[in-house]
């Protein structure tokens, strides 16, 4: 396979890129924020979202989507990095869907996935527990047939969602891979406690709490017990998808940043005429090249579900964090004053390249990662 | 070279025939890892072959014209598609065959006398280069003329129908072995400085030329500084116009960039593999938990960069505009190199100080020495990030 784009997912992108340009820019962002909507995105623009085929991008055909694979998700979420646009794409679409194609009953499928694909019903997957993402590391309870109990963090649009995936410990030491299940949870259920958090990128997320939550065996998704198997390619979903995103954002702190060296005069010349500043761009722009390679290869190998698609996804994931966090503390700092004001939206890119980074595994937790499946 | 891409089924029957061809006549010898410098055949009138099955192998490929295999049959070379090229090198790799023919005429000057060559000069110099007959050195660099190369001061004066070259030349690969030599010199010193440059090719054996090795850190002496006393030049041998040699060599550049930059990619042995031979493994992980983090971010980085690698390729083929990427490639590729090195000695402690030793297997440290020219030949990292900088980033002139 080339590392290229074919004619359809060039027309796809491109379709995105004018839609998230032009519907869903940063400044709606900063307005969601400004207001404190309770929502945290807009809803009838996600609809509008689904009906260009966002919501439904993993989604087959058959049961209503697109099937673009994760090569259209990346497409999608590059675009999306690039105007910050606030969407359930990443927990319901991704995440969600993900779960539901690699686990789900064909019952659960033919019920969730076409009403997802639609924009119409949200998913939102909440495993993490320890503030740092350590994924095995599961202690919520799952007593007799079947009642859950603990405490989940960092869940991605889970103060909106209309059913929950719960990852829990059905056997097994806490830390150990076996021994985990993952159930669909009703968030309306008694027991169920979901506190939305504010966060730095003015993005969704919340803590969802469990006691004695009932659910029934027409609630597990995947192998019971052996749920990582599921846990795992969600996981591996959501980084690669999240890579593409820090990519998008990335490229975009950069353009913008290059514009104003190009623009900013001080000492009677334009700044970028400065070598200091040109040899970091320059650098710069390499790096962003190679993450460029990176996340595509890697979203092909999880559309070819190749067996070393995992060390893949950890290069992305770290490489796409790393060179994020580097595009826009550069681009703050090259902004100098004007960078450091809230009514100037390059700080808005600084905060979701660390959020996002932050979120399934960092740079830090994904060279460990790759060092590890590489035999070292 | 064939501009139609080639059928499936077209491609599938050279593939085949190429299999055979090469199972009957690639000596089993020449199939063989190259383990020193003259297992690498470089051609030229005073080559010595280290062996006849690589003199024979030299001379079965160069019958096929597949020392060069995608130049014009008429020129020596294979007349392949880019396809058919690609299909050549595929079985060459899986058989592991060696390359017949290394040289500076093949991946340097034959590309810029392709696109600036007169038919006389293409008719006489790119078959010699196929057959391994020639071997060429570069003339570019001077003592005062290093990253600021278009100050060169090399001159040739017009005398008729002849040019005298007076000057001298420095980092000259090779110069004591080449027989011609394709050179930058100041035909003029009016106006800017880079259009004051011709490009010229000539006999290393033309009286008034004399080489002089330079030693390096590294103990070896691929380099010499190479001096001209008025050196007559035959006015046939200018290529291009005069005057206009700035722009075949930036042309030559570009090619020679890609060359040292690939070198980042070249099949070695993993650096985290000779950690766990040297290491060894605590309960599955390197036992040194920083230099284990250190190695990992680098075979990431090298991972990435040979999918960028491959993503250029690709999208170059697909005719996408892939923008001036040679100076990003000639940059990160060689810095990875010296990364690799670093880490190499790092992992191999006192085994990788071993030096001048003959009887050691790897010659580490010569080869960590050597890595740091890598990103200063060709253009250092400094100017590869002007470049950058100026053509692909547009930033503004200081």
């Amino acid at each position: 396979m080339t590392l290229t784009l074919t004619e359809d997912q060039l027309m796809f992108r491109d379709a995105a890129k004018r839609f998230a340009a032009e519907r869903a820019p940063v400044s709606q962002l900063r307005k969601l924020r400004d207001e404190l909507d309770p929502v945290g995105f807009d809803r009838a623009l996600w609809k509008e979202m689904a009906e260009m085929g966002w919501a439904g991008v993993l989604v087959p055909e058959e049961y209503g989507g697109v099937g673009f694979g994760f090569v259209g998700a990346g497409l999608l979420a590059t675009e999306i990095g690039r105007n910050l646009s606030a969407s359930p794409l990443l927990s319901s679409a991704v995440l969600g869907v993900t779960a539901l194609l690699r686990g789900g009953t064909p019952a659960q499928k033919e019920t969730l996935l076409p009403a997802i694909a639609g924009g119409d019903l949200l998913v939102a997957f909440a495993t993490d527990e320890a503030v740092r993402h350590a994924p095995y590391d599961i202690s919520t309870r799952c007593t007799g047939k079947y009642k859950l109990s603990g405490r989940k963090l960092h869940v991605l649009d889970g103060h909106v969602a209309d059913r929950l995936i719960v990852t829990a410990r059905t056997s097994g030491d806490t830390c150990s891979r076996d021994g985990i299940s993952l159930f669909l949870v009703d968030p309306k259920a008694s027991g169920v406690t979901i506190t939305r958090s504010s966060m730095v990128d003015s993005r969704n997320s919340a803590v969802v709490e469990l006691r004695d939550v009932v659910v029934s065996d027409a609630d597990v998704i995947g192998t019971f017990d052996k749920g990582a198997i599921v846990l795992d390619a969600v996981l591996d979903a959501g980084r690669a998808v999240l890579a593409a995103e820090l990519l998008g954002v990335a490229e975009e702190a950069f353009e913008r940043t290059l514009n104003y060296l190009r623009e900013r005069e001080q000492f009677g010349v334009k700044i970028g005429s400065f070598q200091a500043l040109q040899h970091r761009a320059a650098h710069l722009f390499c790096e962003i090249e190679l993450v460029r390679s990176v996340v595509l290869r890697t979203l092909q190998a999880l559309d070819a579900q190749e067996p070393t698609a995992s060390s893949l996804v950890c290069l992305a994931k770290a490489k796409a964090s790393d060179v994020a966090r580097i595009a826009t503390n550069e681009a703050v700092q090259m902004h100098g004053g004007i960078g450091m004001t809230d009514e100037f939206d390059i700080g808005f890119f600084m905060k979701r390249a660390r959020a996002a980074a932050e979120t399934f595994g960092d740079q830090y937790y994904h060279t460990d990662r790759f060092a590890q499946l590489a035999g070292y | 070279m064939s501009a139609q891409p080639n059928s499936e089924e077209a491609l599938e029957a050279f593939r085949r025939d190429t299999r055979a061809w090469l199972e009957a006549n690639c000596p089993q010898e020449m199939r063989e890892p190259v383990v020193d410098e003259y297992d690498i055949c470089w051609g030229g009138r005073h080559f010595k072959f280290k062996s006849d099955a690589q003199r024979v192998w030299l001379q079965k490929m160069a019958e096929r014209g597949w020392t060069v295999p995608e130049w014009p049959k008429q020129y020596g070379g294979g007349g392949l598609s880019k396809d058919e090229a690609r299909v050549l090198r595929e079985e060459m790799a899986a058989m592991k065959c060696r390359s017949p023919l290394t040289s500076f005429g093949i991946s340097m000057l034959g590309p810029a006398l392709l696109k600036f060559g007169n038919e006389q000069q293409k008719g006489e110099h790119l078959p010699r280069i196929a057959r391994g007959e020639i071997r060429w050195c570069q003339g570019y660099s001077e003592p005062g003329a290093g990253s600021d190369l278009a100050s060169l001061k090399t001159r040739a004066d017009d005398h008729g129908d002849h040019f005298v070259v007076n000057g001298s030349k420095i980092w000259t690969s090779y110069g004591d072995k080449a027989d011609w030599i394709f050179c930058l010199v100041r035909t003029s010193t009016t106006g800017k400085k880079q259009e004051g440059i011709s490009f010229l090719l000539f006999d290393m054996e033309t009286p008034g030329i004399s080489t002089r090795p330079i030693r390096l850190i590294s103990g070896y002496s691929p380099f010499t500084q190479t001096f001209f006393d008025n050196v007559k030049v035959p006015k046939q041998n200018l290529l291009g116009e005069l005057n206009k040699g700035w722009t075949i060599a930036k042309y030559l550049l570009t090619h020679e960039r890609n060359m040292i930059g690939g070198m980042g990619t070249q099949r070695v042995t993993p650096v985290s593999q000779l950690a766990i031979k040297h290491i060894g493994l605590a309960s599955g992980r390197l036992a040194e938990p920083a230099l284990r983090t250190d190695i990992a971010r680098f075979e990431m980085d090298a991972m990435a960069f040979a999918l960028t690698m491959n993503r250029v390729t690709d999208e170059a083929k697909a005719g996408n505009e892939t923008g001036a990427m040679s100076s990003m490639l000639k940059y990160y590729g060689t810095e990875l190199n010296k990364r690799r090195a670093e880490l190499t000695m790092s992992v191999s402690g006192s085994e990788g100080l071993k030096f001048g030793d003959a009887n050691s297997e790897e010659q580490l440290a010569a080869m960590w020495l050597r890595t740091k020219a890598n990103s200063i030949e060709g253009g250092t990292s400094e100017i590869q990030l002007n470049i950058i900088a100026k053509n692909v980033l547009r930033l503004p002139g200081a």
